[in-house]
């Protein structure tokens, strides 16, 4: 059974790998300028010259998927690292003082998580103008609640460990105790929870961005394209379909890494 | 032994642990896992601890470990009361009392080797320098009869008696004066678990350690103590000196769990005492003694009242109605009644 | 009184009851009277590596007779009281040898075959009674469940017999107790369900599996007493496991060590006790602190187990022997009779030790 887990993450990786290799040569070459336009060359069928076709501009498709990858990962990217951190310190408060605190905390995050995410990620990015800046900002705050219900669960769960009153008896620092003690132990949980946010993170990117309130004309985004592709679907499907396809493989490459993950560490436990 | 010293060690007076039972308002009851347990131990002596699963022998030694913070009544360390230490000098006396606990899987941290979890304690009280804590490390692992090689390891790896060596070994890192040890072989088999009582009489011999033995198994404390106190949910019933308590208990619970150690002689069952009813839930403990719905020998009075404390002689005391509380009694002659 | 009422009845009724008819086993041709359940060179393997777990077991339990079976953890004494009741892991299943219950194989019997009989002729308990009554149900719904199905009671005589048996292991109140759930129940009070509920159905057999190692002293007390007087009253053939060789020699009839997979000795509760020969049962008995040794050294078996993959082919016990010789690494030793009932699997005790090796 070990080698199913193994092989759904290693699968995930994979797919990660590529498109992140992807994102990362865009930074220093496309094949074609992603905003140059070639009203000639419009909606051309994928071939030798252009991969993916060109779309209703005549910009070359598999440039603007390039581009528009990067764009992904980095709001992927920094909304996890601001719902980690504000979700450690929330969650690592709650689950290490307990009692009241714990109580309002949570009841906060629930009250985050009761709201419907893209609602609010919409209010979030039309309250302040729509730009990269703020729907990262939006989709980190959205992510949030999981990380905080994760941190917390694991130290409520390692705080009252033996080993971890075995330190107190020693005279161990409460530093000492959470950073040697309770968090090797949730390192995986966390890892897990990034991996599943950070497609999270993709998926709502793509959505404000196919809503117009996430990255901005004429820069590409997967979301971007996919809502103006929309009326050139009878006569070139392959414009839809590029976006499509990476918006669909790279949830699936973080879902599978996260699910192969979680399913690996319930194992050793 | 502990009529050479005339300063205890540790005194615990009066102890109070008390939870909030489940329930609300009026309906909520409060758990009393310890009450009113009041020990002195001499330095150099081991005290046993013997009670039933629950009895709150456990949450006693955690308290004197101050892992746990009694609701009422205070510990004394060579006369001074712990809960006003402060500062530099907690932390010394945090050094002089450590635990053992019973499952050293639970208790050592499985992601550390042996040698961090061996150095932690020298570190987290900044004693040495690396090479020096490494050196001690060395030095304790033989100490406890482990060869220098299992430093590396990880607790999976060691067998159940190896562990608790490290989790002794552990405790004794910091040089203290007194170990409480929480049923420190009961998860143990026989042949390791004589292993481990050597090893503690060897260490207590050669650094003068003071123990509170807790334990279930009366063969165990007997062997370990030089006197023994007996728990009975939550309450102390009888502390006597080893050989008075098993050749002649006084509290009718003492007398059932002595009559109750299986024996390898043939017909000992036969002759036993056995006790009727079950063990009381620790959220209804009976009114008056505790003891009163098991007790053969139970009177009107034992229903109504708590038991006060009796001194029996020279350090014994228990807690029973059947002794009247006139010091200087012949206490034989109640024995003969009660037979 | 009722003990000995119950006696005097059994003495006088030639007849068993007719329950007692209706749990007998149709006999494949009459064997010993007096054998009840009969291992012979019984052997459990690992599944993926066919290591034998245990191997060579012979055991026999007879009629009414309570057996012992001591030894320390992983030496398999639970592996066999598994494979008898074929409950056996997934990851291990029978090797070779035979097991007989009544005289019906139970090494060829189909699981439906044994599935039937598990109640009705063999039951058993184990040491935590609260990860084996289900939580969500009545001790009434618990008990009465195997009465229905095995006996084919009707709801009233189901909850008379139930209420017979509770009161027969010593509950007060029978009949409050059924219909409470097992977390309103103390722990020796749920043991006690236990076995009523392994014993209404009046099973030849009881397997008990450390019954009462989870249990405090004065409790573990009250159990035994109601599991002897069970037998002298019903003469339920009793296969007590346990790590405590106090309480095996104050329940049993005979015992049989079991060390590293093996038994390394077998005997009367007196031929053990009086005068042990194999190293293992020697080193074991005098690991015990009891009154006598306190103030002296207590002896400490050195060493510890061989795993699974470190068993050689000599004696399993040679690398924590102090009197191990050339032989002993090479050879294993049979398990030998030695007078009595007694037999004992030692070259030194043997004396084929002293031919062989001098």
């Amino acid at each position: 059974m070990e080698s199913k887990s193994t092989l759904t993450m290693r699968l995930g990786l994979a797919i990660i790998a590529l498109l992140g290799t992807m994102a990362a040569v865009s930074l220093l070459y496309v094949p074609y300028d992603v905003n140059e336009m070639n009203i000639a060359g419009r909606l051309q069928s994928p071939g030798a010259l252009h991969w993916f076709g060109t779309d209703n501009f005549g910009r070359d498709i598999f440039s603007r998927v390039m581009e528009a990858s990067k764009t992904a990962f980095l709001v992927g990217a920094v909304a996890v690292t601001i719902g980690l951190v504000a979700g450690f310190i929330i969650g690592a408060t709650a689950g290490y003082l307990g009692g009241w605190t714990d109580e309002v905390l949570m009841r906060m995050i629930d009250a985050l998580l009761a709201f419907p995410g893209i609602l609010l990620a919409l209010i979030l990015v039309t309250v302040f103008e729509p730009n990269l800046f703020q729907t990262m900002i939006a989709i980190g705050v959205l992510s949030v609640p999981n990380f905080a219900r994760v941190i917390r669960s694991g130290f409520f769960q390692y705080k009252e460990a033996e080993f971890v009153v075995a330190a107190r008896g020693l005279g161990a620092s409460h530093a000492t105790v959470i950073l040697r003690h309770v968090m090797p132990h949730i390192v995986s949980p966390i890892i897990v929870a990034a991996s599943l946010s950070f497609s999270t993170a993709i998926l709502v990117e793509a959505a404000l961005s196919y809503l117009g309130l996430g990255v901005q004309p004429p820069d590409p985004s997967w979301g971007r394209m996919l809502s103006e592709s929309q009326s050139y679907i009878g006569k070139a499907p392959w414009f839809a379909l590029a976006p499509g396809v990476f918006i669909a493989l790279t949830v699936l490459g973080f879902n599978l890494l996260g699910d192969g993950l979680r399913d690996l560490r319930d194992k050793k436990t | 032994m502990s009529k050479h010293h005339d300063e205890p060690l540790i005194e615990l007076n009066g102890l109070f642990k008390t939870y909030d039972g489940a329930g609300f308002g009026a309906a909520k009851k409060k758990v009393h896992a310890v009450h009113d347990v009041s020990l002195t131990i001499m330095p150099g002596e081991t005290l046993g601890l013997v009670g039933e699963s629950g009895c709150g022998k456990s949450t006693t030694g955690r308290m004197a470990a101050r892992l746990l913070q009694p609701s009422a009544g205070n510990i004394t360390y060579r006369g001074r009361d712990l809960s006003l230490l402060r500062g530099r000098e907690s932390k010394t006396m945090r050094k002089a009392i450590q635990y053992v606990f019973q499952d050293p899987y639970a208790s050592l941290n499985p992601k550390f080797t042996i040698a961090d979890l061996l150095e932690e304690p020298l570190r987290i009280h900044k004693l040495g320098d690396k090479a020096e804590r490494r050196r001690q490390v060395d030095a304790m692992l033989e100490t406890i009869g482990l060869n220098s090689s299992y430093a590396r390891r990880y607790v999976h790896e060691l067998s159940g008696g190896q562990r608790q060596r490290i989790g002794i070994a552990r405790a004794l890192m910091l040089k203290p004066e007194f170990l409480i040890l929480d049923e420190p072989v009961s998860a143990l088999d026989v042949s390791v678990q004589s292993q481990i009582l050597n090893l503690l009489k060897d260490l207590q011999k050669q650094y003068g350690l003071t123990y509170l033995f807790i334990s279930h198994d009366l063969n165990v404390v007997h062997y370990m103590s030089d006197r023994v106190a007996v728990m009975y949910m939550g309450k102390l019933v009888e502390i006597a000196d080893v050989e008075g308590l098993y050749h002649a208990p006084f509290h009718p619970y003492t007398q059932a769990l002595i009559s109750a150690i299986p024996s390898e002689q043939r017909g000992k069952r036969s002759e036993r005492r056995l006790l009727t009813g079950e063990i009381p839930d620790a959220l209804s403990i009976p009114e008056g003694c505790s003891f009163h719905t098991r007790c053969p020998y139970v009177r009107d009075s034992c229903r109504r009242e708590t038991p006060p404390i009796i001194g029996m002689g020279e350090s014994r005391t228990v807690r029973c109605h059947l002794y009247p509380v006139d010091e200087g009694l012949d206490y034989g002659e109640t024995k003969v009644a009660l037979g | 009184m009722p003990l000995l009422t119950d006696w005097v009845k059994k003495a006088i009724e030639p007849e068993p009851s007719s329950q007692q008819r209706n749990c007998r086993l149709p006999e494949a041709g009459e064997r010993d009277e007096d054998e009840l359940l009969a291992v012979r060179n019984l052997s459990v393997n690992v599944k993926s590596s066919s290591r034998p777990v245990i191997e060579g077991i012979d055991l026999t339990v007879g009629r009414g007779e309570i057996v012992g079976i001591v030894g320390e953890s992983g030496c398999g004494k639970s592996v066999l009281s598994l494979s008898i009741m074929g409950l056996l892991p997934s990851a291990l299943k029978l090797g070779g040898g035979e097991l007989r219950l009544n005289g019906q194989s139970l090494h060829q019997a189909s699981q439906r075959q044994i599935r039937s009989m598990r109640g009705k002729h063999m039951s058993m308990i184990f040491q935590d009674p609260m990860t084996s009554l289900n939580p969500t149900l009545t001790i009434g719904e618990q008990l009465t469940e195997s009465l229905r199905l095995h006996l084919k009671l009707g709801g009233r005589e189901a909850r008379e017999r139930a209420v017979l048996w509770l009161r027969r292991t010593g509950l007060p109140r029978p009949e409050a107790i059924l219909s409470s759930y097992p977390h309103q129940l103390s722990g020796g009070m749920r043991q006690r369900v236990m076995i009523a509920i392994a014993l209404c159905c009046e099973p030849e057999l009881l397997i008990a599996d450390e019954p009462t190692t989870a249990l405090d002293v004065t409790i573990q007390a009250q159990i035994l007493d109601v599991l002897f007087r069970i037998r002298e009253e019903e003469q339920t053939s009793i296969l007590f496991i346990s790590h405590d060789l106090g309480v095996i020699a104050e329940l049993c009839d005979r015992v049989a060590v079991m060390y590293a997979g093996q038994i390394v000795e077998q005997g009367t509760v007196e031929e053990l006790f009086e005068s042990p020969q194999h190293p293992y049962t020697i080193g074991l008995m005098k690991s015990i602190p009891k009154p006598e040794k306190k103030g002296m050294r207590l002896y400490a078996i050195p060493g510890t187990v061989p795993s699974l993959h470190d068993r050689g082919e000599g004696c399993r016990f040679q690398s924590r022997c102090a009197h191990a010789a050339a032989i002993c690494l090479d050879a294993m030793p049979a398990l030998e009779h030695r007078g009595g009932s007694h037999a004992v699997r030692c070259f030194l005790a043997s004396g084929e030790r002293r031919e062989m090796d001098v």
